[in-house]
């Protein structure tokens, strides 16, 4: 994120695209409510009419997948009108005639047929997102989970430096990220081009400065593989060793039987977690780890704070911290590593060696966490990015893109959408949230979420069970007749093994990410009795 | 000069207009009691405990704390006579207007510290009230030594039946004092708009949705009125049993689930999570949680934990010590890098675990394996 949680409190508008923030990050939810009491417009783009939506003025209920076409639609308005800060655009930005000529063939009546939106409503949007400074952007995985992902997020980024909303408070562009460490995870170079701190692999000085640091020769320079292509190479033998850690791919990954054909064709799988699960039994090694409060640590939230985790239980039987685990490999593997513990790896290794955390320090953390940049050990952190229109990579350049429909799209043979999710009494695949007492009792199984419009025309009962099948699976699930999803939509999530959308979902990524488009699919209904 | 100063108890202090005596008194470490008083949200005034006296020129008057602005001059007295009298009063009314059974009032004859005695050793006793020890009444009872049974008036509250049908929350209405916190909690903090007083008058009540369970109403167990209440009218049904106020430890730590990273303090007795509550004032959450974070804390009790390391053997796996599990993971990864290079290994690590481990495996793999084959679901 751009700016900080406590600014969604303080916001005079937000803009809610693609986040079902009641449920996947509810607590962001309660501030975001707070500021409508307070006063502040709410517009929420989503296909369904989740919990967020009562709160709103205006609610955009898009096609799934049309996002581009709508972000477009919406900047076509604001520069034909004229309503766009071009203040901000002329000082701070550069690339604005290509987006003005990408965005002149989106007129609301072509953003309205693809998106689904009336034209004169996205016009009105246009006008009202213009009429207050500045307003807030709030995204989440509804954004990013399409073969167009990353021209999702770009165009949100589009949409907020023509309406001049970056670097400022209660402005900018805000993805909320789904797991509690995802962000903390980048940072630290879990990711097959950087090192921790974003430093490129293909980079010799950055090479040089972390082969000093670990004692080492030469690092590799080559950019490493992403999941999907590890999960293909088992296949073909390209790779022949596979490490997982804390992950339960088996479950989470789309459309589980080819993911379990290449987890079966694995030479050799390692598993590290805290439970057997689906991925476990595919395993050669299982390793057990010790849980979030049985080690120290830290966690880096969505507004990049890195805030303390403790120790309040010993760690079962044998089961042993992570990083632990990882030492004693390379111990074998002939290096011995000095940090024995996660204050030393933090505070001598990893904030050594990145620079926009080189300020971070245990010390410093004890209370609230800190928010990175904090480049020195005097600095107070960095709430808020480019203030006063100052972009990291001096000005901010527009990246106008077009709009692309979802891989798989309805027809005559697979008449819905599948559009998948989370729920709030869960927790992915419910490693964590599936043995704790109580939440299963909220929630015991997977539904498959439709309109009653649709669920009249194929005579399902509420809480019939009936089957949801696509190209690459099907299941049996419950359905439930909700007034939240639009007609030909059908919304599910993959908490339970049982009626798990990964079943059905389609294993196509967005080219640069390589994410998965888990949001858009096409399926079909059909009653079982 | 000295335009924004006022006196409490005799000594002088600056405030920011806007400011209640009461905001200008807890920055200053003063401590005015109160029981409604929730921050961040509209005063009610409904507790009454927070009434000061000021001294006007015509002489004094009584005044709730929470809803007065501080004024320049103003002469503040937080503890006089009056003033105890007026708040002992209000506690005994409260403590008679429901099952308060820790209260001192129904048992005139025993000396308040036979009593703690008595209780202690009955704690398990289903009828005493459950947080014991841990009551923002009981606590003011005690200290302005409150004798209840005063006005000898029950209210009808007090037959209400117990609500437990939800796994997470114990609803005891005949404990509640109406201070109306959890309404403002569920209302004004959390915005889930799932109860509210109901029955005006005599009967007035606490409600969920229209005078149903929570369970049937909007609440979706986020725990913020329980957070908030000051009595044991709401309570953790998890926690129930498992460790005194003052036997726990409270440690602080960042929820294992989302990317909101609300801050959390795990009550912990003998190693061992008996209840969550959120960090009050700290960053980002502000003391607020959701469900996950609130009750979601006892997966790493579970018996279905993963103790030991396991090795393949035919169809199933077979208990082996680290050191074979270890030395089996290292050797054989040395092999395939022997005959095939270090790009036929490959890794995913976690997005949930702390950043240490991130770190270290990719430490892992680019240093000992040699390869940049490391991912994580940067994406999901
Ligand atoms: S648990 Fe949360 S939603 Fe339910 S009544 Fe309490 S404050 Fe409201
Ligand atoms: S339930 Fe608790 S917080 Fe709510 S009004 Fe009653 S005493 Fe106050
Ligand atoms: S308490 Fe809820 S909102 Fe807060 S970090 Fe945990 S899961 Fe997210």
């Amino acid at each position: 994120m751009t700016n900080s949680f406590n600014e969604f409190a303080k916001a005079k508008m937000l803009l809610v695209i693609g986040s079902n923030m009641t449920e996947a990050h509810p607590v962001a939810a309660t501030f975001v409510k707070n500021a409508v009491q307070k006063g502040a417009t709410l517009i929420v783009a989503d296909p369904r009419k989740h919990k967020l939506v009562d709160f709103a003025h205006t609610h955009l209920p898009l096609k799934v997948g049309s996002d581009v076409a709508l972000l477009n639609g919406l900047m076509h308005v604001l520069i034909q009108e004229d309503l766009y800060d071009s203040e901000f655009v002329e000082t701070c930005c550069e690339g604005f005639d290509v987006l003005k000529q990408t965005v002149a063939s989106y007129p609301p009546e072509k953003a309205g047929e693809i998106s689904g939106i009336d034209p004169e409503l996205i016009r009105q949007t246009a006008r009202l997102l213009a009429s207050v400074k500045p307003v807030m952007v709030c995204y989440t995985l509804g954004i990013t989970e399409h073969t167009s992902g990353k021209n999702n997020v770009m165009s949100i980024a589009n949409l907020q430096m023509l309406l001049g909303n970056m670097g400022v408070p209660c402005g900018g562009v805000n993805p909320l990220r789904g797991q509690n460490n995802v962000q903390g995870a980048c940072d630290m170079g879990a990711l097959p081009n950087v090192f921790p701190g974003y430093q490129p692999v293909g980079d010799l000085s950055a090479r040089q400065k972390f082969e000093n640091a670990w004692g080492v020769d030469r690092l590799p320079e080559k950019n490493g593989l992403m999941i999907p292509e590890m999960m293909e190479g088992l296949v073909d033998k390209m790779v022949r060793g596979f490490y997982i850690f804390g992950e339960n791919l088996a479950n989470t990954e789309p459309d589980i039987r080819k993911v379990e054909h290449e987890l079966a064709s694995a030479e050799f799988l390692v598993v590290q977690d805290i439970f057997e699960n689906e991925t476990t039994r595919f395993a050669h090694v299982v390793l057990p780890a010790a849980a979030w409060s049985e080690n120290d640590g830290t966690f880096t939230n969505s507004e990049r704070r890195v805030s303390r985790v403790r120790t309040a239980s010993p760690a079962p039987g044998e089961a042993r911290p992570n990083w632990w685990i990882f030492r004693e490999i390379a111990r074998r593997m002939g290096h011995t590593w000095e940090s024995d513990s996660a204050k030393d790896l933090w505070d001598n290794e990893i904030s050594v060696l990145a620079p926009n955390l080189a300020g971070i320090k245990y010390h410093r953390i004890e209370n609230d966490g800190l928010q990175w940049p904090c480049p020195t050990e005097s600095h107070p952190g960095t709430p808020i990015l480019h203030l006063e229109g100052r972009f990291t990579k001096g000005k901010g350049s527009f990246m106008p893109v077009e709009w692309t429909p979802a891989a798989e799209v309805p027809d005559d043979d697979y008449p819905f959408v599948l559009s998948t999710g989370r729920r709030l009494y869960h927790y992915h695949t419910r490693t964590q949230t599936g043995n704790c007492e109580g939440l299963n009792d909220m929630l015991g199984e997977e539904t498959a979420d439709i309109s009653a419009a649709d669920a009249q025309k194929l005579n399902i009962d509420q809480n019939e069970m009936i089957r949801v099948k696509s190209r690459r699976g099907e299941v049996t699930v419950k359905a439930r007749i909700t007034h939240e999803v639009p007609e030909g939509l059908v919304w599910m999530a993959f908490h339970f093994r049982e009626g798990n959308a990964n079943w059905l979902t389609n294993p196509v990524y967005d080219p640069d990410t390589l994410t998965a488009e888990y949001k858009a699919c096409a399926v079909s209904l059909e009653k079982i009795a | 000069m000295d335009q924004n100063r006022i006196t409490i108890n005799g000594h002088a202090y600056e405030f920011t207009p806007g400011q209640t005596i009461l905001e200008v008194a807890q920055q200053n470490l003063i401590d005015i009691p109160n029981l409604c008083h929730l921050k961040g949200t509209r005063a009610t005034g409904a507790c009454r405990v927070c009434i000061v006296e000021l001294e006007e020129s015509w002489g004094r008057k009584i005044v709730s704390s929470c809803s007065a602005p501080a004024k320049n001059g103003m002469i503040v007295h937080t503890e006089s006579p009056k003033i105890v009298a007026y708040r002992k009063f209000y506690i005994g009314l409260m403590l008679d207007s429901g099952n308060h059974n820790c209260d001192i009032g129904a048992r005139a004859d025993e000396s308040w510290t036979d009593f703690q005695i008595s209780a202690m050793e009955n704690d398990q006793k289903e009828e005493l009230c459950p947080v014991w020890g841990d009551c923002e009444l009981q606590a003011l009872a005690y200290r302005y030594q409150v004798k209840g049974r005063v006005s000898g008036r029950h209210r009808e509250a007090v037959t209400l039946p117990i609500e437990g049908d939800n796994p997470f929350i114990i609803r005891d209405m005949s404990r509640c004092i109406l201070c109306g916190r959890c309404v403002a909690a569920c209302n004004e903090v959390q915005v889930n708009q799932a109860i509210d007083f109901g029955f005006r008058g005599t009967k007035e009540q606490i409600i969920a949705g229209t005078g149903t369970t929570l369970m049937n109403s909007a609440c979706v167990f986020c725990g913020e009125c329980v957070q908030v209440c000051p009595v044991g009218a709401l309570v953790e049904k998890k926690a129930l049993g498992k460790g005194r106020p003052w036997e726990v430890t409270k440690i602080r730590t960042t929820c294992p689930y989302c990317g909101v990273g609300c801050q959390q303090l795990l009550h912990v007795k003998n190693d061992t999570i008996v209840k969550v509550t959120g960090v009050e004032d700290g960053a980002p959450n502000q003391g607020r949680l959701c469900v996950k974070g609130r009750f979601g804390y006892d997966f790493i009790y579970s018996d279905k934990r993963l103790k030991t390391p396991l090795i393949r053997e035919k169809d199933g796996f077979r208990e082996a010590s680290w050191e074979e599990a270890l030395t089996l993971v290292a050797d054989t990864f040395t092999r395939i890098i022997d005959e095939s290079g270090p790009d036929a290994l490959a890794g995913v690590s976690c997005a949930r675990s702390i950043n240490e481990d991130s770190y270290q495996m990719q430490k892992l793999f680019r240093a000992v394996f040699k390869t940049n084959n490391i991912d994580h679901c940067a994406r999901t």
